[in-house]
């Protein structure tokens, strides 16, 4: 919120006050400050100049010469704008200017005529929003301007502004008398709010309208007052300079006076063309279903029996704390005006401005809730402003419909419990002085628990938590000493799902992968784009029922399109080869009646291109496993996987569990993906790795007797599988063999056409004895035998 | 005879003097002590000496014999460090052409830092948890003491699943999750993804990560927070780094409190991270709203709490010095290589 402090001045003294200190100290108390603003503050030697002489542009059409009396001499300025007559006075940027936007004007020449500045338009000085016609051409001023002085004077710029972020406990602070309230606390300087004396003609408001409230649920408070002979002008300087300063548009003096009074209050006045009101009476009632009325944005709203309006007896006028209907809208016309003053139910106008699609000023006020005693006083001071203003005369009296005052209530505090709570050492007189300060009144001071009287602009006190945090905060956050936690040890640490997923963390990156985290809400385009086929359970998802587009609209059940698309990133930046992993969630819809909500499970997702082949991202996988305790585990052949490539990809089995897939993106998929690589990516179940993990070590001792080696050189078949020959050499060497290692894989020259040559070296090693060189011959020789017998294998010399 | 063989040691000792490498020095001992060599003569011609004198010169020609082969030792001995030496000296490499580096690999800059904020709270006795992400309307809002209709709901805005179930807004509903099940003391954080329908831009994703904590004890005070966030915010930005607690508002908590630090960039001097301040704002904290302590079954007379929400971006951002929240979910190599 915008709190101009020439107008908060008006109600505490702040004046001699920094507007940087006094927004660090509002700060503090509580009331946050987004920024301190002077407005005008970019514009830099501009003045006010008279028109002496214009004369057309020899050498351009559109194009005149002004001569500018500008206080101290006369200069040239060329100009485009057509609406300058001689004489008049307007705003002149000179030589070495500056302009909102950091605009700089340079003295220059324009169609071979020197021009030594600029005339500005009100756009250009940043009153675009505030002026009518802004941008259509230079800036007008009036004709009693004084000549040669400083535009910022004239405008009334220069101001400090103060802009406030009000949070939704406090909406009394969203007007200048609840800042001054918190100013005046905030300082310790006395708060005077003006007394309101209306001047009357003597007729009576029940003479000209009569209100019923038909839905009191949604309307606690309905008051009017009647002002008649109105003269529709402008507003006196004063009053635009403050209003625009507080961010508003000055329209006309009526509709200002609501806005001023809305600022200074906190309470949205709403004002009808009285004529335009059948049967002199105001009715709140809800609306019919399908009854129509156009608001004062020209729109036809279709409206429900969930939304108040404001009718007369025959129409709806106004959707209630909404908006005003465009025909009972006040005019240049309007002779007769009423002024309604009102406090709605905040969720109604939530629901409603909700369903209608739009919101006001007036609206979100009502919805964060208005002190419905403040009522009568924005009416009055309205009516006084009227009065003021010579904009009409006030009818005597109000009518007030207001069935159930709210009225102050009382909260019970102890200083002791306060200063426990916050662990501080306050003394009870200092909490007293801090409420009385904030308007909350304090009863049964000589007693433990007092009482506190909060006053009904504070909605948001009921506990004495709310209390304890007043006092804190005027207190001063900071003089709060900090302590640390009492009490008993706590035993507090990672799980071991969490030190897993470190022990991973270190593994994949130490093997050269770099870690992502990519979005878990993604497109269902992706399916189709990594050919997930239509009867897949992946495609069951969970889906937001109001994304920010359909790229964001599900939640995944795979983490392979998002490393595709990482990979395809980085690939286009021009990366030859990189690897990654990510370790994330994935959400599968659950019918579960209990929980209502989806299993989360944890997935590992690993991708790599460029430099690496199918045994690289296999080597990653093994790597982990076994770090992880993972010792036995098996891949086994998958060609039925469209993402795959059919011949490439293998699954993951621990304990015959499948635990995920590892193999070549389809290269269909590769080229949707513009990636002009082999793409290798596995996704592993991560919750089912972290369970089937052994963290527990258990030393062996070293091998005491030596070990013999035997090499061995196969031909065979090339659809062979090593895990084959493998299998068959640990069945044939049983406890003997320590371990088996593939160091040769050939296809090519010397070998036959269908064959390949495939080599090993087999370590034997016995724990209880030195083995014999007989012995391991024999064991060997039975290998070689069953592999030639049961794979056709030859044995290469 | 002791005339000539003094004379032999002393040619010797000049001839070893004189040999640079091994093959000279073995021509010197083949000289003087092969079997044709000169001392060699000497003692094969012993047998004409007479008894008297043999012993004296035989003596004499052994010392002399074995003081040749010590010379010859040595400067074999000097002659091998030389050549090795030299050897040495001749094995140059360009220690300035690059190492080989494996591929490096690294955590993401979000795992560093939380791992850094697990680890100084887990150092306090906090245990960490984590919850659904996809969670209920009451957990997310309700049990926060955000009722619906609550204006509050409109600051975050949401994205809905269907009535009941949405995707969080934030790591609080953990709050209630945690303490329904859990019985005080509580010290606890819950980091972990929330969500909000907020337009991708450079300090905006609809995706971010939130670390929640909770503390709930008998006797927990409001400067036990302080107490415990100063330390957070040391710890994680050094040990210069100054706090200040500005009065705020949340539904959860009351009081409510944004804490900013010294911007670590800048040391407070005013620059672009703090945008001139100074200081820099980090999290959300506050003591726990009774409310919220009723709503988990915990009795908020006999006990009290606090809790904070920190954004870890906002929080890796500011450590890093880093301008777009957008480029820790591009994962470009050339970004996620710098940590």
């Amino acid at each position: 919120m915008l709190v101009p402090l020439k107008w908060l001045n008006e109600y505490v003294k702040i004046d001699d006050i920094d507007p940087q200190e006094f927004a660090d100290r509002m700060t503090m108390s509580g009331s946050k400050v987004e920024e301190v603003i002077e407005t005008g503050k970019e514009i830099e030697n501009v003045v006010t100049g008279r028109i002496v002489k214009i004369e057309k542009h020899p050498n351009a059409e559109k194009l005149v010469v002004c001569q500018m009396d500008v206080g101290s001499e006369t200069i040239q300025i060329i100009t485009g704008a057509d609406n300058v007559r001689e004489g008049q006075i307007v705003p002149v940027a000179l030589h070495g200017s500056k302009l909102p936007g950091g605009v700089k004007i340079k003295r220059g020449k324009l169609r071979g005529l020197e021009s030594n500045g600029m005339l500005c338009s009100a756009a250009e000085l940043g009153l675009g929003e505030y002026v009518p016609n802004a941008a259509a051409g230079i800036y007008i001023l009036p004709e009693d301007t004084k000549v040669g002085v400083d535009i910022k004077d004239v405008l009334n710029l220069g101001n400090a502004v103060i802009d406030f972020e009000i949070t939704s406990n406090r909406p009394d602070c969203l007007s200048m008398i609840g800042m001054a309230r918190e100013a005046s606390v905030t300082f310790n300087r006395p708060l005077s709010i003006p007394e309101i004396h209306v001047k009357e003609n003597g007729q009576d408001v029940n003479d000209f309208i009569d209100v019923e409230i038909k839905a009191k649920d949604l309307c606690t408070r309905y008051g009017v007052r009647i002002v008649r002979n109105v003269k529709i002008e402008e507003s006196p300087d004063w009053m635009k300079e403050r209003l625009k300063d507080a961010g508003v548009r000055p329209i006309n003096n009526i509709v200002d006076i609501t806005n001023y009074v809305m600022l200074e209050y906190g309470q949205p006045l709403h004002a009808f063309d009285y004529d335009k009101i059948s049967g002199k009476k105001i009715i709140v009632r809800r609306a019919k279903d399908g009854e129509n009325l156009k608001t004062l944005d020209g729109k036809d709203r279709k409206l429900d029996n969930s939304m108040l309006v404001i009718a007369d007896p025959e129409k709806p006028l106004v959707v209630a704390g909404v908006m005003g209907g465009e025909d009972s809208e006040v005019t240049e016309k309007s002779s007769n005006i009423l002024f309604e003053t009102a406090n709605f139910n905040g969720t109604s106008v939530r629901l409603t401005s909700k369903k209608l699609g739009f919101r006001t000023e007036a609206s979100s006020r009502f919805e964060k809730g208005i002190d419905p005693n403040i009522a009568l006083d924005a009416l009055n001071r309205a009516a006084e402003l009227v009065v003021e203003l010579k904009a009409g005369e006030v009818v005597s009296g109000v009518v007030d419909n207001y069935d159930n005052e709210l009225r102050p209530w009382t909260v019970d505090i102890s200083p002791d419990r306060i200063n426990r709570f916050l662990g501080t050492d306050i003394p009870k007189d200092k909490m007293v002085s801090i409420l009385e300060s904030l308007k909350i009144d304090v009863v049964d001071k000589d007693k433990d628990v007092m009482k506190a009287v909060i006053p009904t602009f504070r909605a948001d006190i009921e506990l004495e938590e709310d209390i304890a945090e007043e006092i804190a905060r005027i207190y001063g956050y900071n003089n709060i000493e900090s302590t640390r936690i009492k009490g008993e040890a706590l035993e507090g640490g990672l799980n071991r799902e969490q030190k897993i997923e470190g022990i991973a963390r270190d593994i994949l990156t130490g093997s050269g992968l770099y870690e992502t985290i990519t979005y878990s809400i993604v497109s269902p385009d992706d399916f189709d784009k990594i050919n997930i086929p239509k009867n897949s359970a992946l495609r069951n998802t969970i889906t937001i029922l109001n994304p920010l587009g359909r790229d964001l609209s599900i939640m995944r059940t795979t983490l392979i399109p998002s490393m595709l698309e990482v990979i395809a990133r980085n690939y286009s930046k021009k990366i030859e080869s990189a690897g990654f992993f990510e370790l994330g969630r994935v959400y599968w819809p659950l019918d579960d009646k209990i929980s209502k909500l989806p299993e989360e499970k944890n997935m590992l997702v690993i991708g790599m291109y460029g430099d690496c082949d199918f045994y690289d991202i296999k080597g990653c996988i093994e790597l982990l496993l076994q770090s992880l305790g993972i010792r036995k585990y098996e891949f086994k052949r998958e060609s039925d996987n469209a993402t795959f490539h059919p011949g490439k990809t293998a699954k993951l089995e621990v304990k015959r569990k499948n635990i995920g897939i590892v193999g070549e993106i389809h290269p269909d998929i590769i080229e949707r993906f513009d990636i002009p690589k082999h793409v290798y990516i596995c996704e592993l179940d991560f919750d089912e790795i972290v369970s089937l993990s052994e963290l527990d070590k258990h030393f062996k001792p070293l091998p005491k007797y030596p070990s013999i080696e035997r090499d061995m050189a196969l031909l065979v078949d090339r659809n062979i599988m090593a895990s084959e020959i493998e299998d068959i050499i640990r069945e044939k060497g049983g406890n003997l063999i320590e371990s088996i290692k593939l160091f040769d894989v050939y296809e090519g020259k010397q070998i036959p056409e269908g064959k390949k040559s495939i080599a090993y070296s087999i370590i034997y090693r016995s724990d209880c004895r030195t083995l014999k060189d007989d012995e391991v011959n024999k064991v060997h020789d039975s290998i070689i035998k069953s592999v030639e017998s049961n794979l056709g294998a030859q044995l290469r010399l | 005879m002791r005339d000539q063989l003094l004379k032999i040691k002393k040619e010797a000792s000049e001839d070893i003097k004189k040999a640079s490498n091994a093959i000279e020095l073995d021509n010197v001992r083949v000289k003087y002590l092969g079997k044709k060599g000169s001392l060699t003569a000497i003692l094969r011609g012993m047998g004409s000496l007479d008894s008297e004198e043999r012993p004296v010169i035989g003596k004499l020609a052994n010392e002399i014999r074995s003081e040749i082969e010590e010379l010859i030792n040595e400067a074999l001995e000097s002659v091998k460090e030389r050549e090795r030496h030299e050897k040495l000296k001749s094995e140059i490499i360009d220690i300035s052409m690059p190492g080989r580096i494996k591929n490096r690999g690294a955590r993401h800059p979000l795992t560093i830092v939380l791992d850094e904020i697990k680890e100084i709270f887990t150092g306090m006795g906090f245990l960490v948890v984590e919850g659904p992400e996809v969670e209920l309307d009451y957990y997310n809002f309700e049990a926060m003491n955000i009722p619906k209709n609550h204006p509050a709901r409109d600051v975050q805005d949401t994205f809905y699943i269907n009535d009941e179930v949405l995707l969080r807004t934030q790591t609080s509903p953990m709050q209630a999750r945690y303490m329904e099940k859990n019985k005080p003391p509580i010290r606890i954080i819950v980091p972990g993804r929330v969500y909000r329908s907020d337009t991708p831009d450079a300090s905006h994703s609809p995706v971010f990560t939130q670390i929640e904590g909770l503390v709930v004890d008998d006797g927990i005070t409001m400067g036990n927070l302080k107490g415990t966030l100063d330390i957070f915010a040391r710890k994680l930005f050094g040990e210069d780094t100054k706090t200040k607690f500005r009065p705020h508002h949340f539904n959860f908590t009351e009081p409510s409190a944004e804490l900013d630090v010294s911007c670590s960039v800048c040391k407070g001097a005013g620059c672009s991270v703090c945008k001139g301040t100074g200081w820099v704002e980090i999290l959300g904290c506050g003591m726990v709203h009774p409310k919220v302590l009723e709503f988990c079954k915990i009795d908020h007379r006999k006990y009290s709490g606090f809790a904070f929400g920190v954004g870890l971006e906002r929080v890796a951002m500011i450590k890093y010095g880093i301008n777009d929240i957008r480029l820790f979910y591009e994962n470009d190599i050339r970004f996620l290589n710098q940590f």
